[in-house]
């Protein structure tokens, strides 16, 4: 234990996700020993952000505007919708060039243990957006892990009484990793071989 | 001992990092077992899907100072893509694994491992509905932990049964004698599928009708959240729908 404001600055980079105690003492240590780093501005960025950014009321992919550049741009298609958990999985399928249509950013994936339910997710959102028949076809690009792949089969249980087409990413994608680390090929792939939920 | 094998169930993982994860793991010997896996979300990972929730592995580990490190996985029942693929399995594995990981400590419990891999790989094969599964299986990690309930003799003066008040923090059912004035009343059906889930009488479980499935699940889930520490969250998420 440290005394006190050096052990609170530690304590809260650990509450940070991915940053074990360790980490937080590490990175604690480097603010307060480097002359060099810039606190203020960093300070400042992280008071910007939380201030500016927000979820897009359509989407919910993070934008500084009611609606991000996604949803505002007239050359998306508003026939297709890509189902993900997160906005990075957003810009990971961007990369790929592959998908002219909209999002649907979940804020996550159907995880029980953890206290998250299908009501805890932009679901209903989702299902207020097919209710006027303009889109055609759900794309279901929820990570192809456990959580993932349960999430889209609540999901598909969900469309599968309305008039679209359901589609899933294709398997070609490792099983058990996060979307955004796939490459730019593999994902572009998977996209093109997408398949069609069935039941 | 750096090194060791085991087979283990995986209970549940977190992140770590960049691209590891801790894995919680019940092992068949070792007890429960917290490790890390090493590059795991890279969409490469030799791992893969093998250290993911549910499944079962045959694991190697190297022993580390705070967390032990995995260095082989090879998969020994990989119940987790036939769970996900219907909801109320997937809900219903989901609050196994978080009462495995409440009901076990580092100690070896060969009875819990047994139990929980037998009752993953039932859903995974829906040899009976999820929601009867998740319940025998409650009741049986329970009784195997020391808080195995009554349904048939008085659990306070052992007066032979039926007895029809229930009373959870009494473990089970009591004689009228003893009940707490306006102690809930179970039905005779009811405690019969509850022995049943128990004993596990199969034949006899899957012939209770919906009503007192759910009725017994109400008690199951509450027997649950009395002796579990701070209780289960995925207890109020699972989908107790059958599906045909
Ligand atoms: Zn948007």
């Amino acid at each position: 234990m440290y005394d006190g404001i050096v052990q609170e600055l530690i304590d809260e980079l650990g509450r940070l996700p991915g940053i074990g105690p360790k980490s937080a003492q590490r990175i604690a240590f480097h603010i307060l020993q480097t002359e060099t780093f810039d606190v203020t501005h960093l300070a400042e960025v992280l008071m910007t952000v939380k201030e500016k950014v927000r979820f897009c009321d359509v989407c919910g992919n993070v934008t500084e505007q009611e609606l991000c550049n996604i949803c505002r741009d007239p050359r998306r298609s508003a026939a297709t919708i890509c189902v993900v958990e997160e906005a990075k999985d957003v810009v990971a399928i961007e990369r790929t060039r592959e998908f002219k249509g909209l999002y649907q950013v979940l804020g996550g994936a159907i995880s029980p243990i953890d206290g998250i339910g299908p009501d805890d997710l932009r679901i209903r959102q989702l299902m207020q957006r097919l209710a006027d028949g303009t889109v055609t076809e759900v794309i279901i690009a929820t990570d192809p892990n456990l959580e993932g792949e349960a999430t889209a089969t609540y999901l598909s249980r969900m469309l599968m009484h309305l008039d679209l087409r359901v589609t899933r990413l294709a398997s070609g994608l490792p099983v058990g990793g996060d979307l955004e680390y796939a490459d730019e090929v593999t994902l572009g792939r998977a996209f093109e071989g997408r398949r069609l939920v069935e039941n | 001992m750096p090194l060791y094998r085991d087979e283990a169930v995986v209970l549940r993982t977190h992140k770590l990092g960049e691209a590891d994860r801790i894995v919680t793991m019940l092992t068949r010997e070792h007890g429960k077992v917290r490790a890390v896996a090493k590059g795991v979300r890279r969409t490469a990972s030799k791992f893969g899907a093998r250290l993911e929730p549910f499944m079962v592995a045959d694991v190697q580990l190297y022993e580390g100072r705070s967390l032990d490190i995995i260095t082989q996985a090879e998969s020994v029942g990989s119940y987790g893509a036939d769970i996900t693929t219907d909801y109320g399995s997937y809900t219903a594995a989901s609050a196994m694994v978080e009462a495995a990981d409440k009901l076990t400590e580092a100690e070896a419990s060969l009875q819990q491992y047994l139990l929980l891999v037998g009752a993953l790989r039932s859903l995974a094969r829906r040899e009976h509905g999820a929601s009867l599964t998740l319940d025998s299986y409650l009741l049986r990690a329970l009784s195997i932990a020391g808080w195995a309930p009554s349904f048939n003799d008085c659990s306070v003066t052992g007066a032979p049964g039926p007895h029809s008040a229930f009373v959870v923090q009494l473990g089970g059912v009591v004689a009228d004698a003893v009940a707490p004035p306006g102690a809930p009343r179970l039905d005779s059906n009811t405690l019969l599928l509850l022995s049943s889930l128990l004993t596990g009488d199969w034949a006899a479980a899957d012939d209770a009708d919906e009503r007192t499935r759910s009725q017994a699940s109400g008690v199951v889930a509450a027997y649950t959240q009395f002796h579990l520490d701070r209780g289960l969250r995925s207890l109020e998420h699972v989908d107790r729908r059958t599906t045909a």
